[in-house]
């Protein structure tokens, strides 16, 4: 069986530090305005019973993806390990995929920007015209992946094959593995956990799963 | 509780975006040009030559497709909205779009009966497609709801008739149509009645309704009862002039529903918290759905 990657993400360790997003947009140079991840901010409950969650959130790499099946050109494709790619080359930025998706993901930006207005040389260095006026989303840190079956590593074990985000979140409330491997860690947590994945109603079959709680 | 503070705001659902007036004018003229074209067929049987009105429903679905074009990333690979029929409506509706125009032309050049009714029914296939191509963006739930599909298409042939009767004013032979706007009318308060009564026992973004709850009133007025009373009384009495106006009115309010639909009104799914976690040896606490008129996912 080939390999399904999935995310789960332990809201019970996570503090809402951003450390994800930062590395994200470092990782895959998003330019400003643009995050292809993020950390949502709720409260909820009714005083004395009152809670905040921190909900980190991107691509969820649907197993059903919506995006794709919207998309008139097949730019956005569904892989057999479960990442759900673009191809820049081919998207024609209509943003059909941008109002197909329930979980905000995608952008298209249409002008470069800057951080300060003028770019900086890191900045120049990274900027890819490609990307522009084209959808753009997360991409589980695609180019690590592939790397793996090049270098016998194994995504989510080995930090060079694993997503920027997971790699850098300091709660280690993220894990990233293959849910088609009873070995892997994110069977094991999802086992012993209680967990969730958004809006499942719309059967998406979001990749990323929220713990919550014990089982 | 009282929320407050942007970081805070973002789990609620915003209003979208990346389409704005050129996506919506593709729904407005799109539908109206594919509804007139509809229309025309109809009226064919008369004898009256209407190929001037053809003329009219390819323009306004032409300016449809130009102004989406005006509104896409990258319009010099605009011919790649072919390559998906197999799930895409963007791509069927461009492939219906192709086939109206070829049809269209062939009505205006040779004039003859089949090209027109393929002409008509190319028409209703646009007006569907833009119907169904709303109806699988889950990422909006006032569009997803599959009432909203029914509601473009009746409103879309709503506004054909409309646009039918408006001619009425050149060609009075077609003044008895306005009882077919009447029926349209008539067809499109039901669905619109059913669509917002439904919206609100699944939930929906608040503004969402808000933005409906706003044009209700001038919605039913203008666009029903005014085409319905004066889309009978003109054809019983002979008055085109009744029926043109009961036809402006028509076309009038089906935009400016549709900009509100494509607009105001199109408001994200937003983010839901089924369970707040339980932190350190704390229990799990109650989740949240902010932003929703019901805390129930449609
Ligand atoms: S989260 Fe959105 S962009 Fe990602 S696969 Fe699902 S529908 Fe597509
Ligand atoms: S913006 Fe690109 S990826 Fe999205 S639906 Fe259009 S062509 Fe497909």
């Amino acid at each position: 069986m080939s390999p399904r990657y999935v995310m789960v993400i332990d809201l019970r360790r996570c503090v809402g530090c951003q450390t994800c997003t930062a590395a994200c947009k470092s990782a895959n140079a998003t330019p400003p305005g643009v995050q292809w991840r993020r950390v949502l901010d709720q409260e909820s409950g009714e005083y004395p019973d009152v809670r905040r969650t921190f909900l980190p959130v991107s691509c969820m790499h649907c197993a059903e993806p919506p995006c794709a099946e919207v998309c008139p050109t097949t730019a956005t494709q569904k892989r057999e390990d479960g990442l759900v790619t673009i191809d820049y080359d081919v998207c024609i930025g209509c943003a059909n995929c941008i109002m197909a998706c329930p979980y905000d993901a995608r952008t298209i930006q249409h002008e470069p920007r800057w951080a300060y207005g003028v770019p900086m040389a890191h900045e120049l260095a990274r900027a890819d015209p490609g990307r522009l006026s084209v959808a753009t989303k997360c991409t589980f840190c695609k180019e690590r992946i592939d790397r793996a079956a090049i270098t016998g590593q194994t995504p989510g074990v080995d930090p060079e094959v694993t997503p920027a985000c997971v790699n850098s979140c300091i709660s280690g409330a993220m894990l990233f593995g293959d849910i088609n491997d009873p070995t892997s860690g994110v069977v094991k947590l999802l086992e012993s956990a209680r967990h969730f994945r958004v809006h499942e109603d719309l059967g998406t079959g979001p990749s990323i799963y929220y713990i919550w709680s014990e089982t | 509780m009282k929320r407050s503070g942007r970081a805070l705001d973002r789990m609620s659902p915003r209003r979208q975006t990346s389409w704005d007036a050129r996506a919506a004018t593709n729904f407005i003229c799109g539908g109206a040009g594919g509804g007139l074209l509809a229309a025309t067929a109809l009226a064919s049987p008369l004898g009256v030559d209407l190929r001037s009105l053809i003329v009219l429903g390819l323009a306004l679905v032409g300016l449809g497709l130009l102004a989406v074009w005006l509104e896409i990333g990258r319009p010099l690979r605009a011919l790649n909205v072919y390559r998906n029929v197999a799930t895409s409506w963007m791509t069927r509706e461009a492939l219906v779009a192709t086939l109206l125009f070829a049809a269209g032309a062939a009505a205006v050049v040779l004039d003859q009966p089949a090209a027109i009714w393929l002409a008509g029914l190319s028409g209703i296939g646009l007006v569907y497609a833009q119907g169904r191509i709303l109806r699988n963006q889950k990422g909006i739930p006032a569009w997803r709801h599959g009432l909203c599909a029914a509601l473009v298409v009746a409103t879309g042939v709503t506004e054909g008739a409309g646009l039918l009767v408006m001619a009425a004013l050149i060609w009075p032979a077609l003044t008895p149509f306005g009882v077919l706007l009447a029926v349209l009318a008539v067809a499109r308060l039901v669905v619109w009645r059913r669509y917002r009564e439904s919206l609100r026992g699944v939930g929906v973004p608040v503004g969402t309704l808000k933005a409906f709850d706003a044009i209700d009133v001038p919605f039913v007025w203008v666009g029903h009862a005014v085409p319905i009373g004066l889309g009978i009384a003109g054809a019983l009495l002979g008055w085109p002039i009744a029926v043109a106006l009961a036809g402006a009115a028509a076309v009038v309010a089906g935009a400016w529903f549709k900009f509100v639909l494509i607009g105001r009104a199109a408001l994200t799914q937003g983010f839901a918290l089924p369970q707040a976690p339980a932190r350190g040896s704390g229990r799990p606490g109650v989740g949240a759905r902010p932003g929703w008129s019901r805390a129930k996912a449609q």
